[in-house]
């Protein structure tokens, strides 16, 4: 009698925790303060123009998460005017609706590191994307430059092979963007350990097609054994490419450029041949990181400014034989994505 | 035009000193640089500069009839863009360019109206009527800023086209000098635009159709500029917007107004044109070979063209004779 009666309470606490059990997920604290931290607050994407492929996939990907838990979500397009972004960053931080987050593409090392410090002093998180600026963001999410630099030299090196000229050409962007900067400061530390290769010219294309196909041209001119060139971007290497076509040098000159990973822009000129390889960024994984990054901003509690924290993306130099399906986004996937709500 | 009826020291105008200054430019690269003189860097110099001597060529128009087209860089990128759009979301190609045909028409005639029959000055116009087509075009008709040209289409194969290894572009800006020279020289509207640009007044009370050329010039700009823009997307294989904010229009002017075409009108012709593009290629090609970078590029520019112009105000000062209203 008594071990059944034991058996008959250990069967009812057993039945009793089986009932609260589901009573206690329902409390998981979890969603509610997550719900409080977010629900409403307003994030802002400043990027140097909405009109290219990396600003429209983090726009994208960024909307679609913040959306869903319920904030606000909006972009400015300074159209790669400097001033136009200073403008839009004071009037969002002197507004009424002024953005708990600000993501801004900083378009060099200087010009907004006013702005961002009043963003923060009035309680703004101010988050770098891509382009590194003096200033200490409460995060910075992107590419390591130097290393993509780094990167490029290497499949650049690999691309040229040991039989070659081992005469390597750099369309360099400008003297002013931290992209710029840090690349050029890459590829040269990987130079700096292969002596027997040399950069034998380094022009600037001012980020601009028809000056890269114009300085290309003339290096090409110059040293037509050039076994591989680096173009800082690929908005502009498709001038470089169009030098390299009209030198009639196609599948001699390994072009080695970098990009969002869009697959009209990267993906099917690796697959065509006009690129050799492209370091290229995965877009949905820095969107992934910059809306973790900006979860736990929101939910700490912590004063804007307090923590620095730099997300750098995985890169990697993509070739035509180790492309893949999914190696890129499509641009016209997420438009279309788009038009259909 | 400008030698004529003037004494021997006058002679050396401005167009002198810069066709001086790119020839000692060019017998010092040929001399110093390894590869200058080289044919094939010969063509690609001038080939770098025939989109820019093309869109120089209608601003020279413009400018001798004494107005200016800054909408020229905004219609050369975005009626392309346009064009290239449409053919991209499955427009079918006479259609397309018709199109854009009519698109590029009615902002020649919007800029020539409104200088010639509104009386606004050709400055605001053209900068407003450019900012217009670009931010019309970019947020209501094309998608992306670099709008790329579909595969196998006559745009592209335009690119690949050479004569004897001379990319095309070099012919068709050497043939379109050649019908501006013909124009501004040998037909009656082409001399009328040296009247009308010297003296408005005095050419409309000698019965010259003053309004209606002037709304041709605006038309002929702009369609130079869609030939320009047609070009620079064959050679490209797509056509960036950006190109909007660089210093391209800057640079179109700058052709024009070093080669000797006064910015108050009625002076120069397809000639001076040639001798600015002829200085600025030379002198791109030269800094590039010897691997000047961008910033030092832009210095060294500037600092010769301001040297054209201070030489130019020594020998042909300015004065109540030469000086005219509307200088700019």
């Amino acid at each position: 009698m008594k071990l059944i009666r034991t058996l008959m309470v250990a069967a009812t606490a057993l039945a009793a925790t089986a009932f609260v059990a589901p009573t206690f997920a329902a409390d998981d604290p979890g969603p509610a303060a997550y719900a409080k931290a977010l629900n409403g607050k307003r994030v802002m994407l400043v990027p140097l123009a909405m009109g290219f492929d990396l600003a429209q996939g983090w726009a994208h990907y960024l909307k679609k998460e913040v959306e869903a838990w319920g904030g606000t979500f909006e972009t400015r397009d300074p159209n790669w005017v400097v001033d136009a972004g200073a403008q839009a960053i004071t009037d969002a931080i002197s507004s009424d609706t002024r953005p708990d987050v600000l993501i801004i593409h900083a378009p060099d090392l200087n010009s907004y590191s006013k702005l961002m410090k009043k963003a923060q002093a009035a309680g703004t998180y101010v988050i770098l994307v891509d382009n590194p600026a003096n200033f200490p963001a409460d995060a910075f999410v992107g590419s390591d430059w130097d290393r993509l630099g780094q990167l490029e030299a290497e499949a650049a090196i690999k691309g040229c092979g040991e039989n070659s000229s081992k005469k390597i050409g750099l369309v360099q962007g400008d003297q002013a963007n931290s992209s710029s900067l840090y690349q050029y400061a890459g590829i040269m530390k990987v130079l700096d350990k292969h002596p027997d290769f040399k950069v034998v010219a380094k022009p600037d294309s001012n980020w601009d097609a028809t000056t890269s196909r114009n300085v290309t041209t003339t290096m090409l001119q110059q040293n037509p054994d050039i076994c591989s060139i680096i173009d800082f971007w690929d908005g502009d290497a498709t001038g470089a490419s169009a030098a390299i076509r009209d030198a009639k040098l196609d599948g001699k000159v390994f072009l080695v450029t970098t990009g969002g990973g869009e697959k009209a822009a990267d993906c099917d000129k690796l697959n065509d041949g006009t690129y050799g390889a492209v370091v290229m960024t995965d877009l949905a994984r820095q969107s992934g990181d910059m809306n973790a990054i900006i979860k736990f901003l929101l939910q700490s509690g912590q004063p804007a400014g307090t923590s620095h924290t730099y997300i750098y993306t995985l890169e990697k130099a993509t070739t035509k034989a180790d492309l893949k399906p999914d190696s890129c986004w499509d641009l016209k996937a997420l438009q279309a994505e788009a038009a259909a709500k | 035009m400008n030698a004529i009826g003037r004494p021997s020291l006058r002679s050396l105008n401005q167009e002198g000193i810069v066709f001086a200054i790119a020839v000692v430019l060019f017998v010092a690269a040929a001399v110093g640089l390894p590869g200058f003189i080289d044919p094939n860097n010969l063509v690609a110099i001038v080939r770098s500069v025939s989109v820019l001597g093309i869109l120089a060529l209608g601003m020279a128009v413009v400018i001798i009839g004494r107005g200016i087209d800054l909408s020229a860089v905004a219609i050369m990128a975005m009626s392309v863009a346009w064009y290239l759009q449409l053919l991209n979301t499955g427009t079918p190609d006479g259609l397309a360019f018709a199109y854009v045909l009519a698109g590029v028409l009615a902002i020649g005639l919007l800029n020539g109206f409104l200088v010639a029959y509104a009386d606004v000055p050709a400055i605001f116009v053209t900068l407003a009527t450019g900012s217009f087509v670009f931010g019309y075009v970019r947020s209501q008709l094309i998608t992306q800023d670099a709008v790329p040209v579909p595969q196998d289409h006559w745009v592209e194969l335009l690119g690949g086209l050479r004569f004897l290894d001379i990319p095309i572009e070099v012919f068709v800006f050497a043939g379109l000098a050649f019908l501006f020279f013909l124009f501004l020289r040998y037909t009656k509207w082409g001399r009328y635009i040296y009247f009308a640009g010297d003296n408005p007044v005095a050419a409309r009370n000698i019965g010259i159709p003053v309004r209606p050329m002037l709304v041709l010039r605006y038309v002929l700009s702009a369609f130079v500029a869609l030939i320009a823009g047609l070009l620079t997307a064959a050679s490209l294989h797509s056509i960036n917007t950006r190109v909007v904010n660089s210093t391209l229009l800057y640079d179109i002017v700058l052709v024009a107004v070093i080669g000797g075409i006064g910015l108050s009108g009625g002076r120069g012709g397809v000639r001076n044109v040639l001798v600015g593009a002829a200085l600025i290629g030379i002198l791109l090609n030269a800094m590039t070979i010897i691997d000047i970078p961008l910033l030092y590029q832009n210095l060294i520019k500037a600092a010769i063209l301001l040297g054209a112009i201070i030489v130019d105000g020594i020998i042909n000062p300015r004065d109540e004779q030469t000086a005219q209203q509307g200088d700019i």
